[in-house]
């Protein structure tokens, strides 16, 4: 269970550090996040949907049955846009409106 | 390394559920000074970081505090604290009023009444139930918050708690706090046992791996009385995401059942450690795996399904996105997870009077970490919080002053400069963490044994978890954090110890899979409808036997 971050589109904002309940991502010296112990990702998401420029893709770890799909966000106003990207390119997009109850 | 000495008239140590709420209520009801230290930043730390999926405590219309109360009585097999359960019961609709008022998205029907789920359940939006609940407190000016400094012990005199000793794990200092009174909310314990996928997503658990009984751990060793660690929480899961199932049960109406297609429930009955205990035997007898069945439910269930997941515990969507298997066309696997200690759960922790305040003078307990209320969930968290709080505000009427004495102040920097000096050591703090959970998962009632024990093995156990209590000592850290994985890695085994002997005490199976004694395989009425206490004295943990607490507007004090 982790996350990886792709250097090339972080800005170094440092909420994603923020937000980790583990306090598992740091900055290398050109202050971009890293995850440093990926072993120790809870797997929250949190630092994900905190990311500005959905720098942070998570994915399930090959041992509990993880098939190489990457999910980040994107948000627009209230709607929350999780998008998975597929090993062959396709995408799987649910949009989810933060002011509306779960039904179940 | 640096050096803060700080005061304050209230220290909360855990900016989590309960913590944030004692916070509010505190500024609500006083201008008492407020310090909460926090170990991760308090926007998402703890249970609540990815959100949740139902306030799993409310009294519906129809319903009455009491009847919350038996009802956990009830699922607790009797071993539950009633006036613990009234007086949180009775503060369940306050704090969710507050809660919508904070933000929190509740679902409501034409009439403007919130929607239920079953009786005592309601219908949420809670993917930032934490941001709302720290946006509130850092809006307080009395509060100061750290972040990112972990607590390591508390100060205590005489059997009154004078304040705590923190570490800044990502600014080197180390920190001496001194208060008048503390409320301790550092949540349960996770990462005792081997977990589920010990590999590569070892930490993808049910409880936060971040909380590893601190709290606990703090109190057993200032000889707090500490009441049925006995009684472990094993959560029933989606297999491999460890993500809940409840939503499948109660959402849909998902059935468990086994790989013939039998529905075995009735089978073993439906309390919470019965559902898992059927689960186990089933897979023990040779018909697992076992699943939640939800094939055939619509596409526009799956729909809503999917986002409910993504609210509470994405991977369980991605799971189902990559496979290619939704709900609809496949069951769900379930199965047990390792043992966590949860107060929030189940009825371990700091044993309290009717006040929540702890056997130390001045120390108070609440959420995950407070025992004797088991299934309080988020609002019951809240209100513990805003009980301890209350509690606290009138301690302070009229009490004497803290003050910590150099001589303790040297005696943690001593500790702290030994694991940070530079020697060669043969074992890491990852490898002890790991011999503990092979330990307590081998001869503890772990995954291993199916959750069973006797008491050979716990014998084993306590000898086992001793010798890497010694190792520990030897640890080295380079940088603060490390040091801190050093201070988790002391505080679970502590907790272990204290786990292995509340299993030793209870001499009876009074809960399948959370304390299945195989010695002792039947409930014993008649010896055991008590509270297994303990308390640490000159480094063993005494048992102690209590009544119980029950009956209507009971009430309790402590007696000595
Ligand atoms: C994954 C998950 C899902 C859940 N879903 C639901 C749900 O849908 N509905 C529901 O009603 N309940 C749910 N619960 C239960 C509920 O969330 C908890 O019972 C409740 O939040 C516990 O509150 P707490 O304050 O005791 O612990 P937490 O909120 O975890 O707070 C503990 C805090 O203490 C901090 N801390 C720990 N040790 C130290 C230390 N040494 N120094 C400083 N800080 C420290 C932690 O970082 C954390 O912030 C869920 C729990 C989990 C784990
Ligand atoms: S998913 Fe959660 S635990 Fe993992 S790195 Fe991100 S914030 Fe930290
Ligand atoms: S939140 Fe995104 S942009 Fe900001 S530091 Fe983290 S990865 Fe970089």
């Amino acid at each position: 269970m982790s996350i990886r971050i792709d250097s090339k589109i972080c800005i170094g904002c440092g909420r994603c550090h923020d937000v980790c309940p583990g306090t598992l991502i740091k900055f290398d010296c050109d202050h971009r996040a890293y995850i440093k112990y990926p072993r120790d990702c809870w797997g929250c998401t949190s630092c994900v949907k905190e990311c500005p420029v959905s720098a942070i893709r998570f994915y399930l770890g090959a041992d509990i049955g993880g098939q190489g799909s990457m999910l980040h966000t994107e948000q627009e106003g209230e709607i929350l846009r999780w998008i998975i990207e597929h090993p062959d390119g396709r995408t799987t997009e649910i949009q989810v409106n933060r002011k509306e109850s779960n039904q179940y | 390394m640096k050096k803060e000495f700080l005061h304050t008239d209230v220290l909360i140590i855990g900016g989590g559920t309960a913590g944030c709420w004692a916070a509010l209520t505190i500024a609500e009801q006083s201008d008492r000074q407020v310090l909460i230290c926090e170990k991760a930043h308090i926007r998402r730390s703890g249970c609540l970081a990815a959100g949740v999926n139902a306030l799993n405590a409310y009294i519906t219309e129809g319903h009455t505090p009491q009847d919350y109360a038996d009802y956990c009585m009830h699922d607790a097999a009797g071993i539950a604290r009633e006036d613990l359960l009234v007086t949180m019961s009775e503060r369940l609709n306050s704090v969710t009023r507050r809660l919508e008022q904070l933000g929190l998205v509740i679902l409501k029907d034409a009439a403007g009444n919130y929607v239920s789920r079953g009786w005592r359940n309601i219908k949420i939006n809670g993917e930032n139930i934490k941001p709302l609940l720290a946006d509130a407190v850092l809006a307080l000016d009395q509060v100061t918050v750290l972040n990112r400094v972990n607590i390591i012990d508390f100060e205590v005199q005489d059997n009154r708690i004078c304040g705590a000793y923190g570490i800044g794990i990502e600014n080197d200092t180390f920190y001496v706090i001194q208060a008048d009174a503390v409320i301790v909310a550092t949540g349960g314990a996770a990462g005792l046992y081997k977990p589920n996928n010990p590999g590569f997503s070892r930490h993808k658990m049910w409880y936060p791996p971040f909380n590893t009984g601190a709290g606990y751990a703090m109190g057993i060793r200032h000889g707090a009385e500490m009441t049925t660690f006995e009684m472990r929480f094993i959560a029933l899961r989606c297999k491999d995401t460890i993500a809940p199932t409840g939503t499948l049960a109660q959402g849909v109406g998902a059935r468990q059942i086994n790989s013939l297609g039998e529905v075995y429930e009735q089978k073993y009955g439906l309390t919470t450690s019965e559902r898992v205990y059927g689960t186990v035997n089933e897979n023990q007898e040779g018909r697992g795996p076992c699943f939640l069945r939800t094939e055939g439910i619509s596409d526009e269930q799956q729909d809503s399904l999917m986002k409910a997941y993504l609210n509470m515990a994405p991977s369980q969507t991605l799971k189902w996105i990559e496979t290619g298997h939704g709900p609809a066309s496949q069951n769900v696997e379930i199965e047990g997870t390792e043992p966590y200690i949860v107060g929030g759960h189940t009825a371990s922790g700091y044993w309290v009077d009717t006040g929540r305040a702890t056997t130390i003078r001045g120390l108070y307990a609440a959420g995950d970490v407070c025992g004797g209320a088991p299934q309080k969930y988020v609002t019951g968290a809240l209100a513990e919080g805003e009980i301890a709080a209350e509690s606290v505000l009138h301690f302070l009427l009229d009490c004497d002053h803290a003050s910590i004495p150099q001589e303790h102040i040297d005696a943690h920097l001593h500790e702290i400069g030994h694991f940070l000096s530079d020697r060669n050591t043969l074992y890491t703090t990852e490898q002890l963490e790991e011999a503990m959970q092979t330990v307590m998962d081998s001869y503890a009632g772990g995954i291993k044994t199916n959750y069973r024990y006797n008491a050979g093995q716990l014998a084993l156990a306590d000898e086992k978890i001793r010798q890497i209590e010694a190792l520990s000592d030897t640890l080295h850290a380079s940088d603060f954090q490390e040091l801190m994985y050093i201070y988790e890695l002391r505080e679970r085994l502590t907790v272990c110890r204290s786990v292995i002997a509340h299993l030793a005490a209870r001499q009876e199976t009074r809960w399948h899979s959370f304390a299945e004694h195989l010695d002792y395989p039947d409930r014993d009425d008649a010896h055991w409808n008590v509270y297994v206490n303990s308390r640490m004295e000159n480094g063993e943990i005494r048992v102690i036997l209590r009544d119980l607490v029950t009956g209507k507007g009971c009430h309790y004090e402590h007696q000595d």
